[in-house]
């Protein structure tokens, strides 16, 4: 095979507010970033490293034809990227953003075109799969611009999500890459495994001086609106050592726009308390200045404050300058003592998980502390066998996403932890330098596609999620009460791609007519084995299974529930009849009635 | 031809026109004296004129652009058409804050700027033989020939690299930034 046949490796970062990605042609070339052209003013195109997860959709009277016109798409008549989130900052109701937010949360139809939420009517509407195309269809664009001869399905790709993913997320990215025009679904790859992979990729033979047999890696991925947390542990098999990724997180709706916007309330608060007032204009200006200051402050310890000057919107600059700062003691108060205070180990996050969707919107987090959820990750993921302790330890942290770029936020993080497994009689966790934070994750992925292909380092995982069907209790009927359900684990955790678990369970199921089944996920359970059967109110419950089992209608065949992982880490559940082949797909039911 | 003494030429005066009256051939040769005299040297004709290009012609384009861009960053134009005097240094410097960050921006995203000499400035440099005196701009005591010996001033600066944007077709970029109104 020469060169020219082999596909090249692709890494995508599908972030929720900045998309990349990167590529790596030979076998041992370090991935680099693709160079996306997009609209950064009305008329003008630049090629930029990051793409932001950002879908605007002008008024007709709003720019001259042309003004958003791509090199590969000259009528363009809406706009991705920078320019979008410009515009849509000015013009929040036709912005289009966290759309793979979105695409994770159960309580809308993801399949519906909702986006932007709450938009007045004349506004085009897309849903959370839609967006989510739209970005992956501008960088295959971008791509095959710039490899003509090498279109991007035809490469090796590989796309991350959140590990906190369920398996109705990870269907639907993979749709989501589908309507994109990939005729072949990208491989999909956790983000905090892509970090770790990256890490590796920078590192080359030297990490195994670096992190040793026992070792269990903590990575911490705060990106700009969501924080994933993984585990992952250092083994030795057959006297190689390998990576295994043990524990994953939940979705949390907290990341750094949230820091910033904080940071710019308490400055705002301030401005108003000494009498002068900013409009909404300059409160995004003041967002921007807060998140440069924070930088400042976060990281050089010796500075007491970053001078703020926000300007008015229009041309008269001077007078109309609101003059400010933010103050090393703001950011220590907001930032550090607001989003990572020092808690025990002990502490959860204070409101609970889910409450009854009383208003519809992305259930951001309402615990904003970033160590209280860390500590529920780790004490729900205890090592069992070990009695005096009640969390597991890290040895190592692998820090990945612009806040954590910050030495103080990783120093206080660190000292909490440090406490917390100290107490414990453990080690206060080291960190493992060495990665960037804005394409760690496109990079690793492109790393992760290019060491599938030539041989390499791989980490083993499986499926982040241990997953469950409702099952009908088979008692005495009561009127007015809902019959039971119990929970029966159809798909554990861990289960590694390709491989397929049954059910024991038969269910005698009528052809011809549409069945549904109740689905569960939950990432806290690693020890669930098939058929266990829980509580509905210990997992999470997702979206409903359904199909209608096609065959002569009326006849009545007894099947068995089937789990397969795919070969790109989708799960795929089907019903087979027992003792033949015959075989029906379930497929996730997103609409919400 | 060496020009007639003064008295000559008086006499001259004096007769030539009833020369010209009575003798035809004398006429004859005289005829076309207020031309240009054919005997000079045609004057060198200035070979095909460069046509300079006029301001309309020449693309101005990355200039506007440039201009737009630093406007829109780091609000140039508004600081540069404003009224200084009677403002007060704190405000001048408020608003100094906002162009100095934006237009930073601006030039890091758009431009490559280097030194063109790596020496910090007040250190004695030498100048070889045969330095390019576009980059380098010698004053003071400039006598002889190089190498020179000196003091650097100012370190200079070169543009290694611009990428503008491209633009749109139809783009009007003498537009460096739309009115903006509110609805």
């Amino acid at each position: 095979m020469t060169e020219q046949d082999t596909p090249i490796a692709v890494g995508i970062d599908l972030g929720t507010t900045n998309c990349a990605l990167a590529f790596a042609t030979g076998a041992s070339d370090t991935p680099q970033p693709l160079q996306v052209p997009q609209v950064i003013a009305a008329g003008e195109v630049t090629p930029r490293a990051l793409l932001p997860s950002f879908l605007y959709f002008p008024s007709d009277a709003e720019f001259g034809a042309g003004a958003l016109a791509l090199p590969w798409y000259p009528g363009a008549r809406d706009v991705v990227g920078t320019f979008a989130r410009a515009q849509g900052a000015a013009t929040p109701a036709r912005l289009v953003s966290s759309a793979k937010s979105w695409l994770s949360y159960g309580g809308v139809d993801r399949r519906g075109e909702i986006l932007p939420w709450d938009a007045p009517d004349e506004v085009p509407k897309v849903s959370p799969l839609q967006a989510s195309a739209r970005y992956l269809a501008h960088l295959r664009a971008a791509w095959d611009e710039e490899h003509p001869d090498h279109p991007l399905d035809e490469q090796d790709v590989v796309l991350t999500v959140p590990a906190s993913f369920d398996a109705v997320a990870r269907e639907l990215t993979t749709e989501a890459a589908t309507l994109a025009g990939f005729d072949e679904a990208p491989r999909l790859l956790e983000e905090p495994q892509a970090a770790m992979y990256d890490w590796l990729a920078q590192r080359g033979n030297a990490w195994r001086q670096e992190v040793a047999v026992g070792d269990v890696i903590l990575v911490v991925d705060v990106g700009g609106g969501t924080t994933d947390l993984s585990l992952i542990a250092v083994r030795e098999v057959e006297g190689e050592l390998q990576l295994e990724r043990i524990a994953v997180g939940d979705h949390i709706l907290l990341g750094g726009d949230n820091m910033d916007l904080a940071l710019a309330h308490t400055v705002r608060a301030r401005l108003e308390d000494a009498g002068k007032s900013i409009d909404d204009w300059q409160m995004r200006a003041l967002t921007h200045a807060c998140r440069a200051g924070k930088e400042a402050l976060l990281s050089d310890e010796s500075e007491d404050s970053y001078p703020l000057a926000i300007a008015g919107r229009g041309s008269k600059l001077i007078g109309s300058t609101v003059r400010t700062e933010l103050t090393a003691e703001d950011v220590q108060r907001v930032l550090l003592d607001g989003f990572f205070p020092v808690v025990e180990s002990s502490a959860r996050p204070q409101v609970p998980r889910r409450v009854g969707l009383t208003a519809i919107g992305l259930p951001y987090a309402s615990d904003a502390a970033m160590t209280r959820h860390l500590a529920a990750f780790l004490g729900r993921t205890a090592d069992t066998s070990d009695d005096a302790r009640t969390f597991a330890h890290p040895t190592a942290i692998l820090f990945n996403g612009g806040v954590t770029r910050s030495p103080r936020v990783r120093e206080r993080i660190c000292e909490v932890l440090g406490a917390w497994t100290r107490a414990e009689g453990g080690e206060t966790p080291r960190v493992l330098e060495g990665t960037d934070a804005e394409l760690a994750v496109c990079r690793g992925a492109a790393y992760y596609a290019q060491s599938r292909r030539h041989g390499g380092l791989r980490i083993r995982g499986g499926t982040a999620q241990a997953h469950y069907i409702g099952i009908e209790r088979a008692e005495l009927a009561v009127p007015g009460i809902p019959p039971r359900v119990d929970a029966v684990c159809v798909a554990p955790f861990g289960m590694e791609e390709g491989t397929e678990v049954e059910l024991d369970q038969v269910f005698g199921l009528v052809l011809g007519e549409p069945v549904s089944f109740q689905f569960f996920g939950s990432a806290g359970r690693e020890d669930d084995t098939v058929g266990a059967v829980v509580k509905p109110s210990d997992v999470t419950e997702l979206s409903p299974l359904e199909t209608t089992l096609e065959g002569t209608d009326g006849e009545v065949v007894h099947v068995k529930l089937h789990a397969r992982v795919t070969e790109v880490g989708t799960l795929e559940l089907s019903a087979v009849e027992d003792g033949s082949s015959r075989r029906w797909k379930l497929s996730f039911n997103v609409r919400v009635e | 031809m060496e020009p007639l003494d003064f008295v000559s030429r008086v006499i001259l005066a004096v007769i030539a026109p009833w020369r010209v009256l009575f003798d035809g051939r004398y006429a004859a040769s005289v005829k076309g004296i207020d031309e240009p005299p054919k005997a000079l040297p045609e004057p060198t004709k200035p070979k095909e004129p460069e046509i300079k290009p006029t301001e309309e012609e020449r693309d101005l384009t990355p200039a506007l652009q440039l201009l737009a861009i630093l406007q829109r960053e780091g609000r140039l134009i508004d600081f540069l058409q404003e009224d200084l005097a009677g403002a007060s240094d704190g405000d001048i410097g408020a608003a100094a804050r906002v162009v100095h960050d934006g237009c930073k921006k601006g030039i890091a995203d758009y431009l490559d700027l280097a030194q063109i000499r790596a020496e910090e400035e007040g250190d004695k440099v030498e100048l070889e033989a045969g330095f390019d005196a576009a980059r380098i701009k010698v004053t003071g005591n400039v006598v002889g020939d190089p190498p020179f010996k000196g003091t650097l001033a100012h370190h200079g600066w070169v543009v290694d690299k611009i990428r503008l944007p491209d633009l749109a077709e139809g783009h009007d970029p003498s537009i460096v930034a739309p009115a903006e109104v509110e609805l």
